[in-house]
């Protein structure tokens, strides 16, 4: 029997059933032969999905906790990507850049609350100060963007190891923001929608930048520096800006976990959280965004889920399973990256990711 | 026929040894000029001082008149010196037609905001750089390749891939690093017609340096020997062939031992 129609028809039944505005859009596109926004429409269909699934309950709240977690990391991961993937630089200090934006935004909302907890167009407030924490970052990332001139691979490695460390501790030393206790009361604006948005708008800017001189210039840059330099690329003010550009989206990304925990805690940013995001970035492929999404996502849900299934069963057997969990999670990774050095996806992008230009 | 280099008393040092000394010689506009001399003799050291990559220790580099000397690479560039590598340094993981893409980039004028909402300007502009880069690849005979992984390509092409990403930044000078190594008789004629023709059709001043004696007899119109980081002899090929002094640095001293 021919197998291959069959198949072909169940997977455009598929695409039909999760993306149903990407399928619309296709024939669209076809009839009137203009290029549609794929990557906007199959966002749209997923965003609608998920969110019609939460509100009528079939996913259940800390399901939906789970899921905005994990925009959350897509957010981190890609924006890291965009530094250590497509730039080729190594940073070790990404949650740094998160935690500035998480305490600006967060110690301007709680103010702004104590102050008056009926301010008119509080929402609006709220992004104002993620995008003011999300700026406040990006500046600490030209700031850390300037020593990256002078040194490469493990040393600065080091340095912005070293400028994680020296955040975290910063902010665990600063009584007004809670110091060692954490900044607490943080109002809970975050929700599904504005998580979405905004990894959604992390994943659109960073793809769109690739695919344009700047973004040439950033993967010129981590091909071979001295290379690009004689190619007449300022390599210094593309590597500040890769680092500008990287740490105002995970400013973004730290505010929205500061609104959704309504907290924000010096551990949280500390080391571990860092190299969580870059085990996502190099789990899901170097300089693949696609693969940055899918890492976020499947990590986030395997530690969650190997939370439950650990916890149930040593309710069972009576047994400390629970510890177990992360040494099941190390030991995944191990394994992935033994058989898929390269991660998940290489530096291969979805169709999606893709633009009506490259035929890649 | 007036300069398009001048390199006047340059000299550069590393730690105590001295790689360049007291070198001065200027390149005419629109010749082919070759640079050669023994392994060590300081030929790829000049290459990096006239590029920017390291600072002379003393003496100026004039291009066209305007003072370069001390430099960033990236403005040496722009100002109109293109240069290739000894070994290659392609772009690898990216398209052939990218690494052309990549060389155009300090032209383009669209910015971060108007690049990321992909604008009617950046579209249009884009559009442009890629007609540009897709005909300097057909020059090349490199089109039918332009949307591989450079690493696919095979050695002869990266040598002009390389040429053609020097030509995509516009030069008015381009500093070719021994474009003949490694090659075989073939593929080191097809380079000299290459070489030539690329002069003529991008009106550039060709100042390259070699190994290969037949590529720069054959095409060099002016050839410089340099031992130990002088100058040995300058002038026509078949003049500096019979020198001497090249001779015995190319041969070593007569009557010495075997």
């Amino acid at each position: 029997m021919e197998y291959k129609p069959v198949l072909q028809t169940l997977k455009r039944i598929g695409s039909w059933i999760v993306f149903p505005l990407l399928s619309v859009g296709d024939i669209v596109g076809r009839k009137t032969g203009r290029n549609m926004p794929r990557l906007t429409l199959a966002a749209l269909g997923i965003y609608l999905y998920i969110y019609v699934l939460g509100s009528t309950g079939v996913f259940n709240g800390y399901v939906m906790h789970i899921i905005n977690l994990s925009l959350i990391y897509v957010a981190l991961a890609a924006s890291l990507n965009l530094i250590n993937g497509i730039t080729g630089q190594f940073s070790l200090g990404h949650m740094g850049f998160a935690a500035v934006g998480a305490y600006v935004s967060g110690t301007f909302t709680t103010l702004l609350f104590k102050l008056n907890p009926s301010v008119p167009g509080a929402y609006l407030v709220f992004v104002g100060a993620i995008v003011a924490g999300g700026v406040a970052a990006a500046l600490m990332g030209v700031l850390i963007g300037f020593p990256s001139l002078r040194l490469k691979g493990d040393y600065l490695a080091i340095v912005t190891l070293g400028f994680g460390e020296i955040i975290r501790t910063i902010l665990n030393n600063i009584s007004y923001v809670g110091g060692p206790r954490g900044l607490l009361g943080i109002p809970k604006f975050s929700n599904f929608t504005i998580i979405f948005a905004a990894a959604f708008l992390t994943i659109l800017v960073i793809r769109n930048l690739v695919h344009s001189s700047h973004g040439r210039a950033f993967l010129a840059i981590r091909e071979n520096e001295l290379a690009a330099e004689l190619a007449g690329i300022d390599t210094t003010r593309y590597k500040v800006l890769s680092f500008a550009i990287g740490a105002g989206f995970a400013g973004v990304a730290g505010g929205l976990f500061a609104h959704l925990l309504q907290m924000a805690h010096p551990t949280q940013y500390g080391f571990m959280g860092s190299v969580m995001v870059l085990i996502m970035v190099y789990a899901g492929g170097v300089g693949s965004l696609t693969g940055s999404i899918i890492a976020a996502f499947s990590l986030t849900f395997l530690s969650e889920g190997l939370r439950g299934v650990l916890d149930g069963l040593g309710e069972l057997t009576n047994l400390p399973l629970g510890d177990l969990r992360m040494v099941i999670y190390a030991l995944l990774l191990i394994l992935i990256m033994l058989f898929r050095t390269e991660g998940l996806m290489g530096n291969k992008e979805s169709k999606l990711l893709m633009l009506p230009e490259d035929k890649r | 026929m007036s300069a398009l280099l001048s390199i006047q008393n340059m000299t550069h040092f590393f730690g105590g040894l001295k790689a360049v000394s007291e070198f001065s010689f200027d390149v005419p506009e629109g010749v082919i000029y070759g640079l050669i001399g023994p392994n060590g003799s300081g030929k790829t050291t000049t290459f990096n001082l006239i590029t920017g990559i390291y600072n002379p220790t003393q003496g100026t580099i004039l291009l066209d008149g305007k003072d370069i000397t001390g430099q960033k690479p990236y403005k040496i560039v722009r100002s109109g010196i293109g240069r290739t590598f000894q070994n290659l340094r392609i772009f690898s993981s990216m398209s052939v037609l990218d690494n052309i893409r990549a060389a155009k980039q300090y032209r383009a004028k669209s910015g971060l905001l108007s690049s990321v909402m992909r604008l009617p300007g950046f579209m249009a502009e884009e559009k442009r750089i890629r007609e540009e880069s897709m005909n300097l690849l057909e020059v090349l005979h490199l089109a039918d390749r332009a949307d591989d992984a450079a690493r696919n390509l095979p050695y002869g092409d990266l040598r002009r891939l390389e040429i053609a990403r020097a030509l995509a930044t516009q030069p008015r000078l381009l500093l070719l690093d021994e474009p003949a190594a490694g090659m075989n008789p073939k593929e080191v004629q097809d380079l000299m017609k290459l070489v030539q023709r690329v002069r003529d059709e991008f009106k550039v001043t060709v100042f390259l340096i070699e190994h290969h004696m037949k590529v720069v007899m054959g095409i060099c119109e002016r050839v410089k020997v340099l031992d130990f980081g002088t100058t040995i002899a300058e002038g026509k090929p078949e003049d500096v062939g019979r020198d001497a002094k090249v001779l015995e640095a190319y041969l070593g001293r007569k009557g010495a031992a075997c």
